[in-house]
Formats: structure tokens, C-alpha cells, sequence
């Protein structure tokens, strides 16, 4: 048994800290694991104020003429909806996800940079508390999540100031993660764990790391000119001066279409988990699964301007890209065939976690088909702008991305807690979630090819679109009373005696179940050596040469296989360290600076700079 | 960024006997080059923008008017000397040789704050023309883009800076090449934005709308 040493030392500007339990130590831990759970919590927390203004959205349209928000409050209310859900839910519940598990899943002790780990959780929350400052300081983002130009460089409130300063904070926050997660993956394997014996969720979380890296600076540049065309007065997207607003549009959905592969393949990559796991059957055409993660990857950045066929692009760009379009079906198309080849003839057991994967898997194929209608252009100029996209905006996002998280919290619970959370309360969950989703987003469909507009803040009567309406916001606050039961189901887990053993509750195919749960800070007493895909499957099962079925392997044999690389010597942890959060904190002064004042500027430049040299004079591991 | 610069090689968590990662290269030159590869599509979409609005501006001062070709090839010179002195402080540091490299790290910086200073004085002279950034879509888009990169080239100062200050503090490993080298990506990284942006914006002519 390896030690574990997470020595002290005094040295530099601040007295290294060393608690490794109680609140403090959450403020300077770089452990891959405590940053994931802060960024589920964090992830979560904004989920419950994004599903509140959602809320809102439903309640005013329930009736015709609402009355509840003025047009006003309604663009900053669906403007921060939409901002929080991507931004500071979807995104950072999947860096949630990856943090925790990429390392687990390759056999690795830490990602390669853990202070620039926590770096990253520390500017993606700031920078979302500087997004929610924005309400108390005149007013918040109103131009929509997508921002277009000119409403949003000319709209007199200061809302959109925020809105450019917040996500390139976010932005910030995205990328450094991304570098991190790619050199973990790349780099930081166990031995033996190749590319193509590493789990589909590693893959995918892989190809989204790229996206990030590629697609995000693009964004940030957008971002830029937007705020300078704010704060500055500069010409790049103003008309009377001969700049041009659809440059913006191109930039916003070159970045904007890989996010959304961005957002969706962690789903992708969890169904591609759970599936097989629950089918007992290993996942059908791995290689397919995986080659198709990349070549969406590859075709996501060819097909922005999708987006953009009711822009004017003329008859060969919307042509292109319509066909584009239709040519990314094919490998989601071929993903979906995989998993359904998966659970064919499978021992499936319907837990909660394999209820969200099914269910995520069909919503997903609803909004994927209602996405290849949009890619024929006459089809799209009748649904542009309606509520047909966001019927099918939901679907994809909602019925794949959110399913697949609420899978991955069912599965992954006793690992990360080492407490499973109830079934039966999970199975009901699951049910009303579904009920709910079609019921609030199925009509939207209707309501969109009836005409009813997106971002319409009330309706009136003698349009006939109530009767739908009232449905869709039915079925919202039946999704809120889901998750609510999520919620107790949590609490009641947390509340009870701990007693049942978690180390392999699913009989798992993968070597993040192969140590405890939850896991030792160290994440494995001896690294395993790696010799097929689906490691964890193979040492507990052999096949039987008679029979030809699968039974278990002799106890012990398995072990032989622990060959190596045992521990001997003591394992080095990196230490905790202030600095990342310092380092973070000067983010958000020099957004503000930028609102008010210079002065406020060079203030946060200063502390990010303290922050950054703090950091590179310290040793990653303390002395002892 | 600074720990991806100064923190040599390997990562942190690795037990002691384990130095070997799974593709032989140090984390820290893996996540330079995919930063590197991220500044790209940066530089990249702000230069097509620079593009997009070339002769697009409908007002003057137009490029013609206030550029001196020139002046400004003698401080792309400057920062494309840079790269050799660059240079020159690695093989240094690889042989172990500290004196002779600080003095490249810093006749490196010096370059860089000529160049950088160069930069600051024909701002001053553009605007005293009547080109600010507000003027037209070619002093938005050309302060824009070359403030991006001066910005840039400053952060690139300020590393070699700290590489000079930490090395004289004795805060540098024993090996001091590795870090030098970070920082070297990141400067020729630099330097070869600015030839893009060099030919781009200053060599190739763009022409004056005849005026209405």
C-alpha cells in the first residue's frame, strides 16, 4: 500500500494552506475530485435559477395578454435563461463530469495542471456571479443568448456590457479547462490504456475539449468587438459607418454550432456508459461510436451558417450549408444505431440510470429529425424565428443533454458519494421528467408552424395559440416538480445511515469502479496496467471454453494481472494552493473596472498578476 | 499561464518513480502547442475581420494616408531579430551557460519593448493624423487588431522578464531550458503573427475610395 504524502511547508507571500477537510480546504484544493463536485454544485445551483426563469417565461405565456413581466423583463428573463443554461449549467456540468471521472476512467492520479483546475472552476464561478450581478446593476443581458448586433452593440441599458464581459470571462474559464483535460487525456494514460481502449465517455469528453480549444477563441473575438463597439464606439458591426451586422452572425455561430456539440456529446459519451453496462453487452461498434464523436467533431465547424439562411446568404451558401447539414446526421444517425444495437438482445435492467439513457436517446431522435428539416432551406425560412426551433432546440438539449446528466448522476452517485440514490424515488422522477418534457416542449412544435413567434413576450387571444400554451406550461412546472423529487432524493440519501456496500454496484465495465468509492484522494493504490477495452468487465469475467458463456474469473486471477506498477515509495500529491483562486478573482475587478473605471482595471490586473507569479514561484508539490 | 511556462515537464501527481508520460513529452509543451493551436483561430478571426472591412471604411484617414512603410519595416525587423536572440538564450540554457542566457533573455525583451514602443509611438502619430478608433471601419479594425498584438507581445516581455528576475533569484531548476523554451513558443508564436499581420495589413495596398 502506497503512501500518501500531502506535506507543509511556509514559504512565499502566503503560508502554504494544508487543511484538507472543512470548508477552507474547498476554497484551496486542486484534488480533480473536489473541483468536479464543486462544479456539480455550482452546475446545479445555476440549473435551479436557469429552470426559475423558465418558470417565469411559462407563467407569463400561460395566458393570453400575460401580465406578469413587462416585454422588458421578459428579453432579460429569456435572455438569462438561455445564457445560464449553456453557459453556466450544460458547459460546466460537463467539465463536472469530465473533471471527476477522465482521470479515474484513464488510470491517472490528478489531470496534468491541478492548480490551473482549480483556476478554471474559480473563474467560471466568478464570472457567473458577474453575470447575476447585472440585475442589481441596471439591468441584465437582454439581446438574447445569441446576442445579434445591431440590437445588442445599440440598446441603451447595460445589460449586453455584462453579457460580453461575462462570457468572455466564462471563456476563459472554458479554455483553460479544455487545454487541461486535453493534455490529460493525451498524456497521463495508465500503461497499456491506448486510444482505442479508452471508454467512449473519455472520447467524447476528448473531441469536446478540441471544440472548446477551437471554437471558443473565435467567440472571444466576437466578444471583443462587441464590447468595444459598446464601451468604445468603434465601427464593426454599426451600418451608418459601413461595418456589417451579419459579421457578427458568422462569428457568433462559428463558434456557436461546434457548442453544440459541445454541449451535446458528454451525452453522448454517458449513454455510450450506461448502455452497455445495463445491457450487459459490450457497446456495439466502438470504433463507430468513437470515429463518429470525431467526425462530428470535424463537421460541426462546417456548418454554422445554418443558422443563418433567412440572413440573405444567397441561394449557393444556404445550398452548401443545408447539404452540410444534412451530412452531420449521418454520424448522430450512425451513434444511435450503435446504442440500439447495444441494448438488442441485451440482459437489460431498467434502473434509473439506464431510464435517462433510453429516454435521452429517443427525446434526442425527435429533436434530431425536427433539426433535419431545418436543414432544407425553404422548410427552415417557414420555421425561422418561431417556435419550432425552440421545440427543437429543447429536444436536443433538454432531451439529450439533461437526460444524460440525470443518467450520469444515478450511476455515478455511489461512485463519487459511495451512496446509491433510491430507485424507486429515481424511476418516478424519471416518468414525471418525461411526461413533463413532451407535454412543455411536444406543443411548441405546434405552436411553431401555427407562426407563434420566439421571444414574443405575450399573445393576443384571437390568435388561437392558448390551448397549446397552457399545456406547455403545465408541463414545465412538471419538470420543476421533478426535479424537485431529484432533489429530496438527494437530501434523503445524504440524511440516511450509510450502510450498504457501493464498490461495484452495477457490475461496471470500466477501471474508475476498480478502486473504492469514493475514491482515496490518490484515486488508486496501484495504477492498473491495461490490456483491453472494457478492463474492469474482462478481469471479473472469462470466457468459458466449453459452454462459450461468460463466468466469473477465479478469484485472484485477476489480480495476477497487476503487474508493475504498484506504488512502492510514497505518491506525491500536488498541494493546495491560494494562488488559482487569486489569480481568478482579478478577472472579475477588471470587468468591472472596465464598466466604471480604469482605476479598477489596473486594481484587477494587479491581483491576477500577484495571483499568476504566486503561483509560478511555488512549487506544485510543497516541500517536506 | 505562468505554471505552463515555469513548471518543468511532468505532472504534478505523478508518484516519484513514475516520470514517464504516455507519449514521452512533457504535459506542459503539449498544452503549449494546443494553446498555441487556440491563439490561432484568435488571431485568425480578428484578421478576417481586418480583411472583411479592407476599402470598406467610408470616411478617411484611409491606410495610404498614414502609413510609412518604411518605419514600420524597420521595427518588424526589430521583432523578427528578436526570434534569434530568442534563440540564442535556449542554446545557452542548454549548455548551461546562465550568464549568456539572461543576457539573450533580455536583449529579447529589449527587442520586444523597441518593437512594442515603436507600436506606441505610431499610434500616437495615426491619431495626431486623425485616425482613432472610432474614425472609420480601418481604425477600428487596424488599432484593434495590432492592439490585440501588442498586447500579446507585451505578455511575451513580461515572461521574459520574470525568466530573467526568477533566474537571478535562483528560482529557475537547475535546467533552465525547458522553461526557456516555453516561453520561446510563445515568442516565435508571436513574431509569426506578425508577419501574417505585417504583409496583411501593411504590404499589400489597399485602395482609397474615390471620394463622393
Amino acid at each position: 500500500m502506497a503512501t500518501v504524502t500531502v506535506p507543509e511547508t511556509a514559504r512565499g507571500l502566503l503560508r502554504r494552506p494544508t487543511a484538507v477537510t472543512g470548508a477552507f480546504s474547498w476554497l484551496t484544493t486542486v484534488d480533480h475530485k473536489k473541483i468536479g463536485i464543486m462544479y456539480g454544485v455550482a452546475a446545479f445551483v445555476f440549473f435551479i435559477v436557469g429552470g426559475l426563469e423558465a418558470l417565469l417565461i411559462r407563467t407569463q405565456l400561460y395566458r393570453p395578454d400575460g401580465t406578469l413581466l413587462n416585454a422588458d423583463q421578459y428579453n432579460q428573463v429569456f435572455t438569462m435563461h438561455g445564457i445560464t443554461m449553456i453557459f453556466l449549467f450544460v458547459m460546466p456540468m460537463s467539465s463536472a463530469l469530465f473533471n471527476y471521472l477522465i482521470p479515474l476512467m484513464i488510470g491517472a492520479r490528478d489531470v496534468a495542471f491541478p492548480r490551473l483546475n482549480a483556476y478554471s472552476f474559480w473563474v467560471f464561478a466568478l464570472g457567473g456571479l458577474f453575470l447575476y450581478s447585472s440585475p442589481f446593476l441596471g439591468g441584465a443581458p437582454n439581446g438574447g443568448w445569441f446576442g445579434y448586433a445591431p440590437n445588442s452593440t445599440t440598446d441603451p441599458s447595460i445589460g449586453m456590457t455584462f453579457y460580453a464581459l461575462g462570457l468572455i470571462i466564462t471563456g476563459i474559464a472554458s479554455t483553460a479547462g479544455a487545454v487541461n483535460l486535453a493534455v490529460t487525456v493525451v498524456n497521463m494514460r495508465a500503461p497499456g490504456m491506448s486510444l482505442f481502449r479508452m471508454p467512449p465517455f473519455v472520447w467524447m469528453g476528448l473531441v469536446v475539449q478540441f471544440l472548446l480549444v477551437f471554437s471558443l477563441p473565435i467567440i472571444t473575438v466576437a466578444l471583443f468587438q462587441l464590447l468595444f463597439d459598446r464601451r468604445w464606439d468603434t465601427a464593426f458591426f454599426d451600418p451608418t459607418r459601413g461595418g456589417d451586422p451579419i459579421l457578427w452572425q458568422h462569428l457568433f455561430w462559428l463558434f456557436g454550432h461546434p457548442e453544440v456539440y459541445i454541449l451535446i456529446l458528454p451525452a453522448f459519451g454517458i449513454f455510450s456508459e450506461v448502455l452497455p453496462v445495463f445491457s450487459r453487452k459490450p457497446l456495439f461498434g466502438y470504433q463507430f461510436v468513437v470515429f463518429s464523436g470525431i467526425a462530428i467533431g470535424f463537421i460541426g465547424f462546417g456548418v454554422w451558417a445554418h443558422h443563418m439562411f433567412a440572413a440573405g446568404l444567397g441561394p449557393v451558401a444556404n445550398t452548401a450549408f443545408g447539404i452540410s447539414t444534412a451530412i452531420i446526421a449521418v454520424p448522430t444517425g450512425i451513434k444511435i444505431f450503435n446504442w440500439m444495437g447495444t441494448m438488442y438482445g441485451g440482459d437489460i435492467r431498467f434502473t434509473p440510470a439506464m431510464l435517462f439513457s433510453v429516454g435521452g436517446v429517443a427525446m434526442f431522435v425527435i429533436g434530431g429529425l425536427s433539426g433535419v428539416t431545418h436543414a432544407i432551406v425553404p422548410s427552415d425560412y417557414q420555421q425561422t424565428d418561431t417556435y419550432y426551433i425552440v421545440a427543437h432546440f429543447h429536444y436536443v438539449l433538454f432531451g439529450g443533454a439533461i437526460f444524460g446528466f440525470f443518467s450520469a448522476f444515478f450511476y455515478w452517485w455511489p461512485k463519487v458519494f459511495g451512496r446509491r440514490l433510491n430507485e424507486a424515488l429515481g424511476k418516478i422522477e424519471f416518468w414525471l421528467m418525461l411526461l413533463g418534457f413532451n407535454l412543455a416542449f411536444g406543443p411548441m412544435h405546434i405552436l411553431g408552424l401555427q407562426g407563434m413567434i420566439r421571444r414574443e413576450y405575450s399573445y393576443p387571444e384571437s390568435l388561437g395559440l392558448t390551448f397549446w400554451n397552457q399545456v406547455s406550461t403545465v408541463g414545465a412546472f412538471l419538470i420543476a416538480l421533478s426535479v424537485l423529487m431529484f432533489m429530496v432524493n438527494v437530501a434523503r440519501t445524504h440524511l440516511k445511515h450509510r450502510d450498504e456496500a457501493v464498490e461495484d454496484p452495477w457490475d461496471a465495465r470500466t477501471i474508475e469502479w476498480m478502486t473504492t468509492s469514493p475514491p482515496p484522494v490518490h484515486n488508486f493504490d496501484e495504477i492498473p496496467t491495461v490490456h483491453s477495452l472494457d478492463e474492469f468487465w474482462h478481469r471479473k469475467y472469462v470466457e468459458d471454453e466449453r459452454s462459450g458463456t461468460l463466468v466469473p474469473a477465479q478469484a485472484g486471477a485477476a489480480d495476477t494481472h497487476d503487474d508493475g506498477h504498484a506504488g512502492h515509495g510514497s505518491i506525491h500529491l500536488p498541494s493546495p494552493s491560494y494562488w488559482p483562486l487569486v489569480a481568478a478573482v482579478g478577472l472579475p475587478i477588471m470587468a468591472y473596472g472596465v464598466l466604471y473605471s480604469w482605476w479598477l482595471v489596473g486594481l484587477g490586473a494587479l491581483v491576477v498578476l500577484t495571483g499568476i507569479f504566486g503561483w509560478a514561484l511555488e512549487p506544485s508539490v510543497a516541500e517536506e | 499561464m505562468a505554471d505552463l511556462a515555469i513548471t518543468p515537464g511532468h505532472g504534478a501527481a505523478e508518484p516519484h518513480d513514475e516520470h514517464a508520460t504516455t507519449t514521452g513529452l512533457p504535459n506542459t509543451k503539449i498544452a503549449m502547442w494546443v494553446f498555441l493551436a487556440s491563439e490561432c483561430l484568435l488571431f485568425g478571426a480578428l484578421i478576417t475581420t481586418y480583411v472583411l472591412y479592407r476599402g470598406a471604411s467610408d470616411t478617411g484617414p484611409y491606410p495610404a494616408d498614414v502609413f510609412d512603410i518604411p518605419y514600420t519595416s524597420v521595427s518588424s525587423f526589430v521583432l523578427l531579430a528578436s526570434s534569434l536572440t530568442m534563440v540564442l538564450s535556449l542554446t545557452a540554457a542548454q549548455k548551461r551557460d546562465v550568464a549568456r542566457m539572461r543576457l539573450w533573455l533580455l536583449a529579447t525583451a529589449l527587442l520586444g519593448l523597441t518593437f512594442v514602443g515603436g507600436q506606441v509611438y505610431e499610434f500616437t502619430a495615426f491619431y495626431d493624423e486623425g485616425l482613432s478608433i472610432t474614425t472609420n471601419l480601418f481604425g477600428t479594425t487596424f488599432y484593434v487588431l495590432t492592439g490585440f498584438h501588442g498586447v500579446h507581445v507585451t505578455v511575451g516581455i513580461l515572461m521574459l522578464l520574470s525568466l530573467v528576475g526568477f533566474s537571478a533569484a535562483d528560482r529557475l531548476p537547475d535546467d533552465a531550458a525547458f522553461p526557456v523554451e516555453m516561453v520561446g513558443l510563445y515568442w516565435h508564436f508571436v513574431d509569426i503573427v506578425w508577419i501574417i499581420i505585417f504583409t496583411v495589413v501593411y504590404l499589400i495596398p489597399t485602395p482609397s475610395p474615390v471620394p463622393a
